[in-house]
């Protein structure tokens, strides 16, 4: 019953559970490889000036009221 | 030793230093969020809010601690809150993006990069976040636990989950995008990782 999942094995069969689990982590890895390169892909982006600008209001802002 | 009851440096020495470092780490803030949403306009702005948040609760952190994870789980938690408060925009977000996923048809973007990205978005947020972190932002299991609050176990598991059910989706090419042929997602992302990992030969 267990077994009975494909009804017509080839005659590679017998490597096929092992071929099978090398191909899953291939996979795995390719998606990883993809994963991390569209991460690295907006970390290397230029940052967009309005980031500085807000940060650099805020800390005008904030040592404006020390200042008093 | 004095570490216990030592009186609050001078603020302003303080905020530089932190800001020199929050500032830093804006590129990384800006890749979670891209990430996270899919959406670049709507990434910007959370990165923003998360960045002023952090910046505003700058008492509270401890400087050399892990400022990173720190400002990750910011964001996270940003991202959740404007999310319940605005489930209703979510949806109809979904419903569009979900229309995009056929309708998407950007030629300067390399084939396999967007076929994941359209994969990550059918993933629940809990695995999709779990799988960044620990896949893409480089942090260690028990730190992730910590950004997202859980336990470092729900991490393993999710992380798990998330990386079965994308290699399932993209295996089927199940998104709904026109005329692709079932498996054609994970040959393309095949092939790019190939292209990628050579090319640090040539």
């Amino acid at each position: 019953m267990i077994e009975s999942k494909d009804p017509t094995p080839r005659p590679d069969a017998p490597a096929s559970k092992e071929h099978g689990l090398e191909e899953v982590r291939l996979r795995q890895q390719a998606i990883g490889v993809k994963l991390r390169h569209m991460f690295d892909q907006v970390v290397n982006e230029p940052v967009p000036d309005e980031f500085l600008d807000i940060l650099r209001r805020a800390d005008e802002r904030s040592s404006t009221k020390e200042g008093q | 030793m004095s570490s216990i009851g030592a009186p609050p440096k001078p603020p302003s020495a303080d905020d530089a230093g932190f800001k020199k470092e929050l500032v830093t780490l804006i590129p990384h803030l800006r890749a979670f969020a891209r990430t996270l949403t899919g959406d670049p306009t709507a990434a910007d702005d959370l990165a923003q809010e998360a960045m002023m948040k952090a910046w505003d609760a700058r008492a509270s952190y401890q400087m050399g601690t892990n400022m990173k994870a720190w400002t990750f789980m910011i964001l996270r938690n940003q991202f959740y809150s404007e999310k319940r408060r605005s489930w209703r925009q979510t949806q109809l977000d979904q419903e569009a993006a979900e229309r995009t996923l056929v309708a998407v048809d950007d030629p300067e973007a390399p084939v396999a990069l967007d076929e994941l990205r359209q994969a990550l978005k059918t993933l629940p947020e809990e695995q999709r976040e779990a799988l960044i972190l620990v896949g893409a932002g480089g942090f260690a299991y028990e730190e992730a636990a910590e950004i997202c609050q859980c336990a470092v176990g729900t991490v393993k598991s999710r992380v798990s989950r998330a990386r079965k059910a994308l290699q399932a989706t993209l295996e089927r090419g199940g998104y709904g995008r026109d005329g692709a042929a079932a498996g054609d997602a994970m040959r393309s992302i095949l092939a790019d990782a190939d292209r990628l990992s050579g090319a640090r030969q040539d």
